[in-house]
């Protein structure tokens, strides 16, 4: 039978030689090995000094977008908490009334929109799903904590600042195709 | 005489002192190295480069709670530790520990005591050791502990046969059982490791079984015996135990410097004319650049190679060291007969 991979070995029962059975030289070996360790490239990173880079395009916590003029995109039509495998997502949508023209940009908005960490896996199906571009994940962690009910982040975690310089940069994880479908102004999608 | 008397105080004091100190940074050394053979870094958060890490521990030790069990005999149980670091640091006395120095023209030898059979000395010393694990183990009451220390005294009384019959070659050729007599037999370079050197492996390998160390190290095997003889021990009296450890790897360090590397002997320090205290100093920092070396080789063991299984343990040493150890006496022996 054919090997499966290249480092298989035929095992034998054969007896050991003299310099096998006095097993110095494997054990000089050995410790060569571990010499090379000594002076190896560590793997560590000395964590709280140093912290280790992200990708762009990491899968942290998620951030609720607003748009240019501040408003918030979202528009609880609820495809996210469809589209998500741990159901993770809940909400709560309401009306926009009139004078809150500045706050949502459509007439429906979340009044509540809680996202379960310790169910989320993470995997960025709200953001596929997403028609508005309003949820995307982002490079923050999600912190450790001593209860369980503070890992139900709502909007007031989730929200994206108001502060445009504040804002959170997610062009990074957008493809090439993507950016250039949203110059195009006649998909009602891409007007302000 | 009381200058002199003054002078061995001294000179106690530092040796105990060295030792403690060499042995508290060793367990920083090796949590360090443990670290680098394993790509880690190893203890680095107390002090700049991990330096404060020995005192943290020593005061965690401390401060722990001193736990005793009931059904423990209460004086062994104390005894035990305390009889553990009382050997540990006994066998130092008989180290030269560098050539003698001159004070206001009165000369003092570096060696607390130059006892014309410092070598019995040293085994008679290492013998005792067995004492604190024995009793301690015995004093718990508790079968992890009795077990582990039945084991840790066979294996020291099994391994110190192979220890003296590979030190008798030495003996043969120096014809003297002093210390300070079979050091400056080997001056330069002319060290026993060259006309012994299957001596000196088998002196070593005893050397690892002896303090316990791994690959030797089934007395306090954890995956077994939760510890071995140690089991019932908590703060500054496991603390001994461990520190004691330590300290017989500095003290077999220098035992086998002393016996096999020529001691304080290097080529050509002793032509580079200094004054005979600098002589000294610097001939002190020679065999104390060959203890480290010693040190640094257990560590490098510890991370390399797996424990030894017990019968694994007595196999080696009754049936290879022993017999490799009486062949080479035999050997020496005829050499030394031929060479008349």
């Amino acid at each position: 039978m054919a090997a499966l991979t290249k480092r298989s070995k035929v095992v034998s029962n054969k007896k050991m030689s003299f310099w096998e059975k006095i097993y110095l030289p494997a054990i000089l070996g050995g410790m060569w090995i571990t010499l090379g360790h000594l002076f190896a490239k560590k793997t560590t990173v000395r964590y709280p000094e140093v912290t280790r880079e992200f990708s762009d395009i990491y899968r942290g916590k998620h951030v609720l977008k607003r748009d240019d003029e501040g408003r918030e995109r979202c528009t609880a039509c609820g495809l996210c908490a469809v589209a998500c495998p741990a159901e993770a997502i809940t909400m709560i949508a309401a009306e926009r009334k009139p004078g809150e023209e500045n706050l949502y940009r459509e007439e429906k908005y979340a009044s509540t929109y809680e996202i379960n960490m310790l169910r989320c896996i993470f995997c960025g199906l709200c953001e596929e799903a997403c028609p508005k571009e309003a949820i995307f994940l982002t490079k923050e962690i999600v912190k450790a904590d001593y209860e369980r009910d503070k890992f139900v982040y709502g909007k007031d975690v989730l929200l994206e600042p108001f502060d445009p310089l504040k804002r959170i940069d997610v062009s990074k994880r957008q493809t090439p195709e993507v950016l250039e479908f949203k110059k195009d102004k006649n998909q009602r999608h891409n007007v302000q | 005489m009381g200058t002199m008397l003054i002078f061995k105080t001294i000179l106690a004091s530092a040796i105990l002192l060295l030792s403690l100190v060499v042995a508290m940074y060793s367990t920083l050394i090796e949590r360090k190295i443990a670290g680098f053979f394993q790509d880690r870094l190893g203890p680095n958060r107390a002090g700049p480069w991990g330096l404060l890490q020995p005192l943290a521990d020593g005061i965690k030790l401390f401060f722990k709670e001193e736990f005793m069990p009931n059904t423990a005999d209460k004086f062994l149980y104390i005894l035990g530790p305390s009889l553990t670091m009382l050997i540990a640091c006994l066998t130092s006395a008989v180290i030269p520990w560098g050539p003698d120095i001159v004070i206001n023209g009165q000369v003092f030898s570096l060696q607390m005591a130059d006892v014309n059979i410092g070598i019995l000395y040293i085994f008679a010393i290492v013998s005792i050791g067995v004492y604190g694990i024995m009793i301690g183990g015995w004093a718990s009451n508790n079968k992890y502990a009795l077990l582990g220390a039945v084991r840790a005294s066979s294996q020291m009384i099994s391994y110190e046969l192979a220890m003296s019959l590979s030190i008798i070659t030495i003996v043969m050729m120096s014809g003297s059982l002093s210390m300070r007599d079979i050091v400056n037999q080997q001056q330069g370079f002319n060290w026993n490791i060259w006309y012994q050197p299957l001596g000196f492996l088998i002196f070593l390998i005893c050397a690892f079984a002896e303090t316990n160390r791994s690959p030797f190290d089934l007395p306090e095997c954890e995956t077994e015996l939760v510890g071995g003889y140690h089991t019932e021990y908590s703060s500054m009296k496991l603390g001994f135990y461990l520190f004691s450890e330590y300290i017989n790897m500095f003290i077999s360090g220098a035992v086998m410097a002393t016996l096999f590397l020529g001691g304080y002997h290097f080529p050509f320090i002793d032509k580079l004319g200094l004054s005979p205290n600098a002589f000294a100093f610097v001939s002190f920092l020679v065999l104390f650049a060959k203890i480290t070396f010693f040190g640094f080789i257990f560590m490098w063991v510890r991370w390399t190679l797996p424990r030894f299984r017990y019968d694994q343990l007595m196999r080696l040493g009754w049936k290879a060291l022993i017999p490799l150890a009486i062949l080479n006496v035999l050997i020496t022996g005829v050499v030394i007969l031929l060479n008349q």
